[in-house]
């Protein structure tokens, strides 16, 4: 069978492939448009063509939200100290370690204050890179405390959460976690200050089941997945596949648990103008 | 029905199998002592057995189809139970139940997740896993309570809340966050029992309260050992192994800071003795319920806030 076989490396010269320079390009997992970082960048790391919203964390978000160097963060360096000393394939210990030495961040969650068009907040925004955005210890007690602060300075709250749930290397400490940080919206909904619930790709299990589904008003990015047991889970206990589009953003809408879907160029906006209107 | 047995019991069935064997011949035999010493083995491997299990055994014990759910509980230390049903949105949830009842001169609300006996009564509660409507229809009884200046008692028995197409369309995780909400500011004691399996936001779905009591044999955790083994270690074969390090017993969890109080149950587990469990659980809440109908609601509200504020461990 070798009369097929090429006898030239390549047919034609031009197919080689072009030399690119490593990052500066980026292919959109929906769609493949390939796209430029800095013109990904300017577009909120949006695809330019079919506009599907790519995972961020933290960082950009508080850079496209907040005004230029007004945020300051709180609580920086918190992070896990294992409490149930757990063990998988891997310690949790060193997993927690390598990801913060990875990432440079210290858990899944950073929280702070800042202004959003000359508005002062108390912003939270969870990190999907971080161990799934998994919710722990470090997570539940830094929102509390964002939170307490946004009751005790009369401060609107946001949070933006891209979760896979509560992490379970910390058992029931996690599962606490949703009690803990409900309880405290709850206070915080008492005293009628507004709170912000942004879902993003992808919230699910714990997180949703706590203060993201515990906003005044929802507001989810295009597409992304919501739920509380995830898609897998659901097609196991079934048996069947799943609908199409079910658990997305605009599954969720239709069903009346979210407000608004907002393209990620419109969040400042769409939350300013929610703000002025509710205070 | 036939007679459970897990593994780790199977020596003592077999060794009172013998003795029940012996007791029959002893009519023409004279084997008296025999039986005696039989009889002490008998009791001294059940205290070997049951004093160390692991932590997967005592997962096993919590579900134990033997074991007394709910309802069995209600009927045995209330009088007068009233049960009432539905949501008053989409419909009544057969997975958790609840209504006013009396313990002795307590007259409470008591709520809880029932799970079925056999295949056709497993299929009528769905195993215990409800769906947002039983959580809305625990809420509403709560909030009833409330008005009505009833003491909350709930009890958890489930392997979580049901993970189905319907359930997600109807806002699992919506129905479950606002019973956290509500149930952390209810103006009335609310005291939560795990009287079984505690499986993650499902079972934390009507555990938000003033006291946690917990029985002996009952696992309560983020996620069961389980699909914690599929998730981790990408196999299920790692149960016993996720179990461990889940520290998901009571004995973990009242360390942990998680519960407040262990109920003792009878040798072998609250199987073995419906009424000493259901004795021994009605005395605690007895005590229970004396101590916190005395505390303001305001208060009780506050100390609640800061009983879960205090729950996590980290470094700073």
């Amino acid at each position: 069978m070798a009369w097929f076989r090429r006898s030239k490396e390549n047919i034609s010269p031009d197919s080689q492939k072009k030399d690119l320079p490593d990052g500066l390009w980026e292919k959109c997992p929906n769609c493949s448009e390939i796209i430029h970082k800095k013109q990904l960048e300017a577009n909120l790391w949006t695809c330019i063509k079919c506009n599907n919203h790519f995972r961020i964390g933290s960082e950009e978000y508080f850079n496209f939200l907040l005004d230029k160097n007004t945020f300051k963060e709180m609580d920086k360096k918190m992070r896990s100290n294992d409490p149930l000393e757990f063990e998988d394939t891997k310690k949790y210990s060193v997993r927690i370690q390598e990801t913060i030495k990875k990432l440079n961040l210290y858990d899944a969650v950073r929280t702070g204050t800042g202004k959003l068009n000359g508005i002062e907040v108390a912003i939270g925004c969870m990190d999907f890179s971080f161990i799934g955005g998994s919710m722990g210890s470090v997570v539940g007690e830094k929102l509390s405390r964002l939170i307490d602060k946004a009751y005790k300075n009369n401060l609107p709250l946001i949070i933006i959460s891209a979760s896979g749930g509560a992490r379970m290397m910390e058992g029931a400490f996690s599962l606490m976690q949703m009690a803990k940080t409900s309880s405290r919206l709850a206070r915080l909904s008492e005293a009628k200050i507004p709170y912000i619930s942004i879902l993003t790709d992808p919230t699910t299990g714990g997180t949703t089941a706590s203060y993201a589904m515990l906003g005044d008003i929802h507001i989810a990015e295009p597409q992304a997945l919501i739920g509380f047991a995830g898609p897998r889970v659901i097609k196991q206990t079934i048996g069947k596949d799943l609908p199409k589009g079910f658990q997305k953003s605009e599954f969720l809408l239709e069903q009346g648990f979210i407000d608004i879907i907002s393209h990620r160029k419109d969040l400042k906006s769409n939350i300013y103008n929610i703000l002025t209107l509710m205070t | 029905m036939a007679k459970t047995v897990l593994d780790f019991e199977k020596p003592i069935y077999e060794l009172e199998a013998k003795l029940e064997e012996m007791k029959n011949l002893s009519d023409n035999l004279d084997i008296e002592n025999e039986i005696k010493k039989i009889e002490d083995k008998v009791k001294q491997l059940k205290e070997s057995i049951y004093k160390d299990l692991t932590r997967w055994q005592r997962v096993q014990l919590a579900r134990h189809p033997d074991r007394p759910y709910t309802l069995d509980y209600i009927y045995s230390m209330t009088s007068n139970f009233v049960e009432l049903h539905g949501d008053r949105g989409y419909k009544d949830d057969k997975a958790i139940v609840g209504g006013f009842a009396s313990i002795d001169d307590y007259k409470v609300m008591i709520i809880g997740h029932q799970k079925g006996r056999d295949t056709k009564s497993n299929l009528y509660r769905n195993f215990g896993m409800p769906n947002p409507e039983g959580y809305r229809k625990a809420l509403r009884l709560m909030k009833l309570a409330e008005k009505f200046g009833k003491p909350v008692i709930t009890m958890i028995d489930t392997p979580g809340a049901y993970p189905g197409i319907e359930a997600e369309e109807r806002g699992q995780a919506e129905a479950i966050a606002r019973n956290l909400f509500e149930m952390s500011r209810l103006k009335v004691p609310i005291i939560v029992v795990i009287i079984g399996e505690g499986a993650s936001g499902g079972a934390l779905g009507i555990g938000v309260g003033d006291r946690i009591l917990m029985l002996e044999n009952c696992w309560y955790s983020v996620i069961s050992p389980e699909s914690c083994s599929s998730i981790l270690w990408r196999s299920w074969d790692y149960k016993e192994q996720a179990a461990e390090a889940l520290k998901l017993t009571a004995t973990d969890l009242i360390e942990q800071k998680i519960i407040d109080r262990i109920i003792p149950e009878p040798m072998g587990g609250a199987h073995k003795d419906y009424e000493q469990i259901s004795a021994t659980l009605k005395a605690a809440l007895k005590e229970e319920l004396a101590n916190l109908i005395k505390i303001k609601p305001e208060k009780l509200v506050e100390q609640r806030l800061e009983k879960f504020g205090k729950m996590g461990e980290f470094i700073e």
